[in-house]
């Protein structure tokens, strides 16, 4: 016993001293995820803000000047007044608008009569169609806050019927980055937990350091755990260092606690180095350990996880895949600490999948990986 | 006696079913006390042979037993009396020496005080006490190899397993490194050392001989040498061309091998054979043939049933070019400065047409960049080079496609198959059409590469490799050919065949410019120019330089042995003049 301890903690020390020593691995584990964080912090975001839109304004009457009032001071919209409907028609074509409302000449008088809101229009432009939907959605918006509020002002009107209160909860701005950054978060933990690791394996073999380490008496358990724990500690101070980032550069807010987020990272972790260690039981050069970590770690954990693309409408063959792909869970419970909170019953049974997820790799790694070349 | 260390019984090993038998029938024995040397062509199963021995590959029939432990059911026990030291001396780059020996120290369960002794005694045993705190990659080829040595010897080990540890590391740390394995040979423990050099494999007491998978030779490399006694001979005072008297004197029956030798042809008989008569090798009136002593490499070649025949197909194919012995390919005052450093200092030479000449020098003399110069590819500082009558400066895509080359590496796509190689080097020299498919098509027949055609060149042979390359330069039929060390890490036999090709081309007409460190190979050059120190300090035949440093207690130099004397004297002198 005292053997095998010795020997692991020789493994896990030199793991150690060449992650300092190597570059790309410390690059890997903290350069890359700032990188992707401030990528998905600044750059990439889902939301429309200050969509230019063009507002013909036909009516010269009150309620009109209010309405085109609204959409001015919008934060959704720039918004271009204008009498002239054609002039804006013109922007619009010429790409420099995506969308138009044209409040139409009666609009006024339409609206004090108790009349509704008549013939206002809403055009957009389809050619893009996410932008034409939230064009859409935020000018229907706008029209209907301004409405509420006209009611209130005008006491209630009887003819009005039952009003729709929306109220979005756990992110009521609907920032897309509160969403994007613990999904990017994954994304991080992935590559760590799967690239990194079956890169450095496959670098032993390709320098003839695997063959000399198998012909000691070292064990196999003692090699596998001999990678898995540097790579666990560091893929997990890379989750915490992006999490304090997140946090405290992006202003996201952060409602679970940290057991909650260490046991929901800590069992992703186990499962993405199971699959590191298992591609690398196989494939004995970097350039295709590389390819395969990408193609069944990071290419699933982007595009698979619900991080951008929502599980609940992709066809049932994908969706029925998703299941096997540890960062859906990991995905679900970091959206859930940072912006709902301690929700147990939903976390713990995504742990205990990713745990399941862990077991099998590792048996499968364990049971490939024998102390042979071939 | 003592009792054998590892025996090894009907050995077979295959690799897939579709391939041949790594190992066949494999049966020895192998006891302590003694260093055995692995030795054979490369693709022998000398590699396989030895991972069979850690354990690490399972035989696919037959045992192997070391120390009565079973490779297939006691790999575990195995591990712990086993030294072993891959091909790329597995040693963690990225950690200190000291870390590096730390951590197989660890692994092979050495530790307190003992642990203390070692690390002592192997420090100042391989010289690395000065360089304990230094990377491992940044090492020398020659301390790397005695840091992996080192580390495979951390806990004594009764079975040390060296696999090809001299490749890529200087002479003079070859020399260390097997004074060291001597000295750690004692009684009870048994050492194997794979090797391609044939000089170290005649230092070890006993060699197997591998070939194809199967052995074909176990005992001590004296009785394998004796097996060529009497059959050794040396044609000397050739008045007519050596290169044609070897060609006539390989087509005869009785030959088994033969090489040039500076002016002489050595030849060395089949068992049972009469020498030829000096009639039909046409070597002019004052040619005799003289016994010599036997040496390995003709045993080894022997063994492995003789060199290639004297005829190259290659050159049979070509029209011989016209034209008397000018110069072809001239270097005038080259001179090559990098910032300060002065790499090449006015070098001058002329080979003429049908003529081979060798560049030769120690590592880091300013071979390489002559060569580059020579082929176009580095613009020199001053002085000029000209191949054909075409300045390289001034006309180089002209006098380019005059010349064929051959780098080190093979310069060959190993992603394309060998076909594919073929057909873009020759389409990159101008040949389309029908043109190209004929010259494709030749190419294929006079190398033999039809098995091979559709394999990636990367996965080819290293003989083959050599072959393609080979083939992929001459292509478009060059009047000049550069060799840049063009059979380094390749077994004798492949050599031999190289050099058949090279001289059948030479006596057809092709000027050669050849850079190597192979002795053996600088006696095929009908002039030398000894680069050391980015100058020129010698130049002329083989046999002039070797008399130019006879001595009276060295009255027939080795080309090596002139060399050294040449290198020595040239310092001596410089240190006096400064």
């Amino acid at each position: 016993m005292k053997d095998h301890l010795r020997r692991m903690k020789a493994l896990i020390v030199k793991e150690f001293v060449q992650i300092l020593r190597d570059p790309s691995s410390l690059m890997i584990a903290f350069v890359l995820p700032v990188i992707l964080l401030f990528l998905y912090g600044y750059g990439v975001s889902l939301d429309a803000r200050e969509v230019k839109l063009g507002v013909a304004v036909q009516d010269q009457g009150k309620e009109a000047d209010h309405l085109a009032a609204a959409f001015l001071a919008s934060p959704y919209f720039r918004a271009h007044l204008s009498r002239d409907e054609r002039i804006l028609e013109q922007e619009l074509m010429a790409g420099r608008l995506r969308g138009l409302v044209v409040i139409p000449e009666d609009f006024s008088r339409q609206v004090e009569k108790g009349a509704g809101l008549g013939r206002l229009q809403v055009i957009a432009d389809g050619s893009e169609t996410n932008t034409a939907n939230y064009v859409q959605n935020y000018a229907q918006g706008v029209v209907a806050t301004w409405w509420a509020m006209r009611q209130r002002d005008h006491a209630v009107d009887k003819q009005s019927g039952p009003q729709l209160l929306t109220r979005i909860w756990f992110n009521p701005e609907l920032e897309s980055r509160n969403s994007l950054i613990p999904g990017a978060l994954a994304i991080i933990m992935a590559i760590i937990g799967t690239l990194l690791t079956a890169l450095v394996v496959a670098r032993e073999w390709e320098r003839g350091t695997m063959e000399a380490l198998m012909a000691t008496p070292v064990a196999i358990a003692e090699l596998i755990i001999g990678k898995l724990i540097p790579y666990f500690i560091l893929g997990m101070l890379a989750m915490l260092g992006s999490v304090a980032i997140s946090v405290v550069l992006f202003d996201l807010p952060f409602r679970g606690s940290l057991p909650a987020l260490l046991l929901s990272s800590g069992a992703f972790l186990l499962a993405a180095l199971g699959q590191g260690l298992l591609i690398s039981s196989a494939a004995k050069n970097q350039f295709i350990a590389a390819m395969v970590a990408m193609i069944t770690g990071f290419l699933p954990a982007f595009l698979l996880s619900g991080f951008i693309f929502e599980i609940a409408s992709m066809p049932p063959m994908v969706r029925a895949l998703t299941h096997i792909i540890p960062a859906r869970y990991l995905v679900t419970n970091l959206q859930t600490l940072f912006l709902v909170g301690d929700v147990w019953p939903l976390l713990l049974p995504n742990v205990f999948i990713l745990l399941l997820l862990a077991a099998v790799l590792f048996f499968l790694t364990a049971r490939k990986t024998v102390k042979r070349l071939r | 006696m003592p009792a054998a260390s590892l025996v090894i019984e009907n050995l077979t090993y295959s690799y897939g079913k579709q391939l041949p038998l790594a190992l066949a029938e494999f049966s020895a024995t192998i006891r302590p006390g003694i260093v055995t040397g692995l030795v054979g062509p490369d693709g022998a199963g000398k590699t396989t042979l030895i991972r069979l021995m850690t354990a690490l590959l399972l035989p696919s029939t037959g045992s192997i037993k070391v120390f009565g432990l079973d490779t297939r059911t006691d790999a575990s026990q195995l591990h712990q009396i086993i030294g072993y030291m891959p091909q790329k001396f597995g040693l963690y780059e990225d950690l200190s020496v000291l870390q590096n020996l730390r951590l197989y120290a660890d692994l092979q369960n050495v530790t307190g005080t003992k642990r203390q002794q070692v690390f002592q005694r192997l420090l100042t045993f391989t010289g690395l006490e000065p360089f304990q705190g230094r990377l491992a990659g940044r090492l020398s080829g020659g301390m790397k190899q005695k840091l992996g040595l080192a580390c495979a010897l951390i806990r004594k080990p009764r079975l040390l397993l060296l696999d090809e540890p001299s490749v890529g590391v200087d002479p003079v740390s070859r020399r260390e490194l097997w004074r060291m394995v001597q000295e750690l040979v004692d009684a009870e423990t048994a050492v194997i050392w794979s090797t391609a050099y044939l000089d170290e494999a005649e230092l070890c007491q006993k060699v197997l001989l591998l070939d194809g998978g199967r052995l074909l030779f176990s005992g001590s490399p004296r009785e394998m040498t004796e097996r060529v006694a009497g059959r050794c001979f040396q044609v000397q005072g050739i008045s007519s061309n050596r290169r044609q008297v070897l060609s006539r004197a390989l087509q005869q029956e009785g030959v088994q091998d033969g090489i040039v030798q500076g002016q002489n042809v050595r030849i060395v008989l089949r068992d049972g054979h009469a020498q030829p008569t000096l009639e039909v090798l046409e070597a002019g009136a004052e040619a005799r043939l003289v016994p010599v002593a036997p040496r390995f490499e003709d045993a080894y070649v022997d063994a492995l049933g003789g060199g290639p025949g004297g005829i190259s197909a290659l050159a049979a194919a070509m029209a011989p070019l016209s034209g008397d012995r000018e110069v072809t390919v001239e270097a005038v005052g080259l001179t090559k400065r990098f910032g300060d450093f002065t790499a090449i200092n006015d070098v001058s030479f002329a080979i003429h047409r049908g003529e081979i000449f060798g560049l030769l020098g120690p590592n880091g003399a300013g071979k390489s960049t002559t060569f580059k110069m020579m082929c176009g590819l580095l613009r020199p500082s001053g002085g000029n080079g000209r191949v054909v009558g075409l300045d390289l400066q001034k006309a180089p895509g002209k006098a380019r496609s005059r010349l064929g080359y051959m780098a080190q590496k093979f310069s060959l796509y190993g992603d394309l198959s060998a076909r594919q190689n073929l057909e873009f080097f020759s389409g990159v020299y101008g040949l389309t059409g029908v043109r190209q498919q004929e010259t494709v098509t030749r190419m294929i027949d006079i190398f033999g590469l039809q098995p091979h055609l559709k394999d990636s060149a990367k996965d080819l042979p290293l003989g083959f490799k050599q072959r393609l390359a080979l083939a992929c330069s001459v292509m478009h039929e060059p009047a000049v050919l550069f060799l840049d060390e063009p059979t380094s890490g390749v077994d004798p036999l492949t050599r031999r065949e190289f050099w058949t090709h090279i001289n059948g081309l030479v006596e057809r007409g092709v000027t050669v410019l050849v850079t190597t460190h192979f002795m053996d190979e600088a006696e095929y050059c009908d002039r030398i120019g000894l680069i050391y120190r980015g100058q020129m300090i010698a130049s002329g035949p083989p046999d002039e330089l070797k008399a130019q440093t006879a001595t009276e207690q060295m009255p027939d130099p080795t080309l090596e042995e002139a060399f050294i004397a040449m290198l020595q004297q040239w310092d001596a002198k410089n240190e006096e003049a400064s």
